[in-house]
């Protein structure tokens, strides 16, 4: 696919709506001879969630960790506000106020939820010293509104649920007033139940208006909570849908074949059924 | 989601004794437990003390059979002023080392190389107080000890960060590094002086490894005090910062609403605190003058001395005062400064602390840059102690250091430590050491009884913390 189409792909169905929050332009990540991501082109929306699709490395977390600052990208450019942001670590990121939630819960198991919430930006007192005070009544702010049941404030990460960790992990992006948010299989590890409370937390951060790249397996997920679709193959971007326009057919076609559903030929179309 | 059973068994995390289940006949001991529990205690510091408390008395008595005996309660050598004082400055070197050892295990690394930078860094001090500055300054000069140690700690503090970088910028396992390191410092400590022996030492600078001079007794005394007068002042202090910071902490947990410990645990653990640091002063001030020295004392500066001897306190000794120093300042760079917080998320998780936007390289760094300072501190002691700079001082330092963190608590696999566990875990391998000394072991046996203790003690404590994990 050529870097032209892209542009338009990424510009289709959204071009009547101001500045998007980020744009990246022909992001190219290369681990040794592979490309990871290949030359890819997406916007986010104020208040969009976009569902980021593909089977395994087809390069969705990569293209997420160039704007996280997880792994800066080997070319390409990152607009945040339309303003080109430059990237090169986490920190970085945070200073655009991007938050990622990870697939693997990106949480020290050793320390509290307080802890974990605030770390790399402790609240401190005017000394300089940690305000373990201010930070504790902090988290349980936000964490009340997310899950009022939760008092392990004490306790290590270590000893608490897949879902308690999860809502540890997002309090930290919501008390730092995330713009965008990135989430990575975010109900991966989760039960019924709190697949349900996350998918809740989605929605309400979207009418914040919030821009959230939802990277996930569950097509179903990814078809009630996205407006528009990303479909990654091989590091490409084969295509952005708006979910009204698309079928979970379509979708999953394009995750298989890599192309569109105009592109593809009787004989593949018959060795998906 | 159950947090309400959850936050049963899990409220009190580093007490992890889980109440017992199934209808056992342990109502007694589940309150006793939660008794226990709410005093916030850390359970496997009290643990540590207890087996001290236990050590110190079975040795008493152990030396009373099999030793020289002695005047003790129980008849022992181990229970009198003389062998505490020891015990107490002999403890000061390795401990002083282990708080910093905490920190590079925390981090999911080692430092081998302590013992050999210690003899080092000794002989560094020594020239440099003994062959450099005499030239500049003159001999025995006032400034000549605060020199010498300003510079050991620069150097150890160049050769850490030296050491740090390979490890953290370069990535060369620690483990290899620290191993280079132990050859590097030990050969280094040799050819400095070409084997030689500097001794003596300035005479201030050997008062940092204690002695009769280097105890508040004596500079209570020199200024004109009673001999006990600063042991008591220090700690009166003391206690006064413990009341200090449980009411500040009270205060502030009760400002944000915070459940707070109830009254009687807060009032208990000041008093056993204050029990503990008063009782510790009254025995090292129990500890008199050797009395030739004491009598050459009273002739210098006129005194009478009375018919039985003139008996001067010899006090708490300056190492100690260098434990207590070193102890307050790494907890609370642990407990209140980012740096020590950052060095446990590293601990923990360090892709997540790293993506969290920690300078993970930076505080692998600087842990073993402290590292070095600490080690410059040690050698001041053991040299200061021996009056010598000799290089072999330090020979398996970084072993016993190594066990005193591991023994306090401190989990090889990162993540978990704590700095007044290690300096308590010094003091335990002390304890064993001069323990056996006074019952006469020689050094083989000594050395395979504290290898075989090293070993049970980590294996208790890793089947203490699996079930803890349950």
């Amino acid at each position: 696919m050529t870097t032209a189409s892209s542009e338009t792909m990424a510009g289709r169905a959204t071009a009547d709506r101001g500045t998007p929050l980020v744009q990246m332009r022909d992001i190219k990540v290369a681990f040794g001879g592979v490309q990871a991501v290949d030359y890819a082109n997406i916007d986010l929306y104020p208040g969009e969630v976009m569902g980021l699709v593909g089977g395994n490395g087809a390069g969705k977390s990569t293209l997420m960790k160039a704007l996280s600052g997880a792994h800066p990208p080997d070319s390409g450019e990152i607009r945040v506000d339309g303003e080109p942001a430059t990237i090169h670590n986490p920190r970085d990121a945070k200073r655009y106020r991007i938050e990622t939630i990870y697939q693997t819960l990106a949480l020290t198991e050793n320390q509290d939820a307080p802890t974990n919430m605030f770390l790399g930006r402790e609240l401190k007192t005017r000394l300089g010293n940690l305000d373990d005070g201010a930070m504790e009544a902090a988290a349980r702010e936000v964490i009340a509104r997310l899950n009022p049941s939760f008092t392990n404030f004490k306790s290590p990460v270590k000893a608490l649920s897949g879902g308690q960790r999860q809502m540890v992990a997002i309090a930290r992006a919501v008390h730092f007033n995330a713009r965008i948010l990135i989430m990575d299989e975010p109900t991966a590890a989760l039960g019924p139940a709190e697949t349900a409370q996350v998918r809740d937390l989605i929605r309400k951060l979207e009418h914040e208006g919030i821009g959230i790249f939802l990277i996930s397996h569950d097509i179903h997920d990814v078809f009630d909570l996205s407006h528009r679709i990303a479909v990654m193959y091989h590091g490409r971007i084969v295509d952005i849908v708006n979910r009204a326009d698309a079928t979970a057919d379509d979708v999953l076609g394009m995750i298989i074949t890599g192309k569109r559903p105009g592109e593809v030929t009787e004989e593949e179309r018959a060795s998906l059924h | 989601m159950n947090d309400a059973a959850a936050d049963q068994t899990r409220r009190a995390p580093r007490e992890p004794e889980t109440p017992a289940s199934g209808g056992t006949p342990g109502g007694a001991l589940d309150k006793g437990r939660a008794l226990f529990r709410s005093t916030e205690i850390d359970a496997r510091l009290f643990g540590l003390v207890v087996a001290l408390g236990v050590s110190w008395v079975a040795f008493d008595i152990a030396s009373g059979i099999w030793g020289q005996g002695g005047k003790s309660v129980f008849g022992g050598s181990f229970l009198t002023p003389r062998n505490l004082w020891n015990l107490s400055v002999q403890t000061a070197s390795i401990a002083v080392m282990a708080t910093g050892m905490v920190l590079v295990i925390v981090s999911r690394n080692i430092d081998l190389s302590v013992g050999s930078l210690l003899g080092f860094l000794a002989m560094v001090m020594g020239i440099t107080q003994k062959e450099i500055l005499p030239g500049i300054i003159g001999f025995e000069s006032e400034l000549t000890w605060i020199i010498a140690l300003g510079v050991g700690i620069a150097v150890g503090a160049a050769i850490g960060a030296g050491q740090g970088f390979i490890i953290a910028y370069l990535g060369v396992p620690a483990f290899i590094v620290t191993l280079g390191g132990l050859l590097v410092w030990r050969g280094g400590a040799f050819a400095l002086a070409e084997g030689r022996t500097i001794a003596p030492l300035d005479s201030t600078f050997s008062k940092i490894g204690g002695g009769t001079e280097g105890s508040l007794g004596r500079l209570s005394v020199d200024l004109g005090l009673g001999s006990e007068t600063l042991g008591w002042v220090l700690g009166i202090g003391i206690v006064l910062i413990l009341i200090g910071v449980v009411v500040h902490k009270r205060r502030r947990r009760r400002s944000f609403g915070f459940v707070t410990r109830p009254l009687w645990a807060e009032l208990l653990v000041v008093i056993v605190g204050s029990a503990l640091v008063l009782g510790a002063v009254r025995v090292l001030n129990a500890y008199p003058w050797p009395i030739r020295v004491a009598a050459r004392y009273a002739e210098a500066r006129g005194i009478p001395v009375p018919e039985d001897g003139l008996i001067l306190a010899t006090g708490v000794a300056y190492p100690v005062l260098i434990i207590i120093g070193v102890t307050a300042f790494m907890t609370f760079l642990v407990r209140r400064r980012e740096f020590g917080r950052y060095v446990f998320a590293i601990g923990g998780n360090p892709e997540a602390a790293e993506l969290s936007g920690v300078n993970v390289r930076w505080t692998v760094m600087m842990t073993f840059t402290l590292m070095g300072v600490l080690v410059a501190i040690s050698a001041a002691i053991t040299s200061g102690r021996l009056d010598a700079a000799v290089n072999s001082l330090g020979i398996l330092s970084e072993l016993y250091v190594i066990a005193a963190a591991v023994i306090g608590g401190t989990s090889l696999a990162g993540g978990i430590g704590t700095i007044p566990g290690a300096v308590l875990g010094a003091l335990f391998m002390q304890t064993l050491q001069s323990g056996m000394v006074l019952i006469g072991f020689d050094t083989a046996t000594q050395n395979i009884v504290i290898g075989a203790v090293l070993v049970a003690a980590v294996g208790i404590d890793g089947a203490y913390r699996r079930r803890a994990a349950k």
